[in-house]
């Protein structure tokens, strides 16, 4: 655990920043997120980024909580304050700000030039971000399998998450994945 | 119902003239509904504040419940942070927006960060890791699933100028890797943009 104030300035400005582009979610930073701590500064391996979203789901609370995680795997409670602190503090300055407008400006062509706008962003972050973490994911041709299943499944029936993730947790306990 | 919600969100917090139920939730009240949501919701808290803030606390309608989620989806950042923010504060002005967030987070952070705490001693178990391995998987084919389920409606209406710019931004940051700011600055006002002569 390193607890340089250089490191937490650096996770604070970079998640800060990435909370700002990142359309439709938190999924929508997922691939900046890799990008900083497994490829430029290889704080981890793919393998524990793929094990801490896995981690971040089956946790109860929102998907964001991944930041935590990874702040404190990178430096400690004080890593996991600062990603958390950056990846919603500006976000949510930023949201009660333009709420604001946006509910002035209901009718206004322009926003809803900007909502049409933004829908493409946000699947094709999505995308980028579930190929991420999948790529991440694949240790064998099994766990392709797994996750192209788990896809199938979860697209064409309405069922908790958790169930899905309790028979993939059991697959790979068995030492089939 | 989107008027109230409108006029709700602007007007001064404490203002008796809101014109939702008799009594609003209390501080309290926010961050227990919103610890409960965030307690509850195992794979992402949508359906879980949903069926708090409308059907069980009935403090807001369907129709607004939509309209502000809608509105917090492509705002940036995660989506039902923003939703408490923005709610917390219509509520209770910037204590309301604080306690709902802190509601949202805080339990999840502690749990995780415990997580987090006996995945370093016991991460390198074999075990835990075949079964997180599992898990990690089958997490990547839920987001396939939810990318699909987020694409449909543009394929319905075959906005085939909307399709290429998705697939645009999955190629540039997904598998060229490029940094999400360059690229972002650039797609947002083209998608934009786009959005803006096709509704002319």
């Amino acid at each position: 655990m390193k607890h340089d104030s250089g490191i937490l300035l650096t996770l604070l400005g970079y998640f800060a920043l990435m909370s700002l582009f990142a359309v439709g979610g938190a999924n929508g930073a997922i691939p900046e997120m890799h990008r900083l701590v497994v490829e430029t500064r290889g704080w981890m391996t793919d393998r524990q980024f793929a094990d801490m979203f896995a981690l971040a789901q089956v946790t109860p609370g929102p998907n964001v909580i991944i930041v935590t995680l990874i702040g404190y795997h990178v430096a400690g409670i004080a890593g996991a304050l600062v990603t958390t602190l950056g990846m919603c503090g500006p976000a949510c300055a930023f949201a009660l700000f333009v709420s604001r407008l946006w509910y002035r400006f209901k009718n206004a062509p322009w926003r809803i030039a900007i909502q049409a706008g933004l829908v493409p962003v946000a699947i094709g972050l999505t995308a980028a971000s579930a190929l991420v973490v999948a790529r991440a994911a694949s240790t064998s041709w099994v766990s392709v399998v797994l996750t192209v299943v788990a896809a199938a499944v979860s697209y064409r029936l309405t069922l908790n998450p958790l169930w899905v993730f309790a028979v993939a947790a059991l697959l790979g306990l068995v030492g089939l994945v | 119902m989107r008027a109230k919600l409108s006029v709700q969100i602007m007007s001064q917090p404490t203002s008796d003239a809101a014109p939702k139920p008799a009594e609003p939730p209390t501080v309290l009240e926010l961050f227990i509904a919103f610890a409960i949501i965030s307690l509850s919701g195992f794979g992402g808290v949508l359906y879980w504040s949903r069926r708090m803030l409308v059907d069980q606390r009935k403090w807001m309608t369907p129709a607004e419940f939509n309209d502000a989620y809608a509105l917090c989806q492509i705002l940036p950042g995660p989506t039902i942070v923003n939703l408490s923010v923005v709610f917390g504060r219509s509520i209770r002005g910037l204590p309301g927006a604080a306690v709902a967030l802190i509601g949202l987070i805080g339990p999840g952070m502690v749990i995780v960060i415990f997580f987090a705490f006996l995945y370093s001693i016991f991460g390198t178990i074999e075990a835990l890791q075949r079964m997180l391995t599992g898990v990690a998987a089958a997490a990547a084919g839920l987001v396939i699933s939810m990318t699909g389920k987020m694409a449909e409606p543009l394929f319905e209406e075959k906005n085939w100028l909307m399709c290429a710019m998705a697939v645009l931004v999955f190629v540039t940051i997904g598998l060229l890797r490029w940094p999400i700011w360059w690229v972002l600055l650039v797609l947002i006002p083209l998608s934009i943009a786009i959005a803006w002569r096709e509704r002319q």
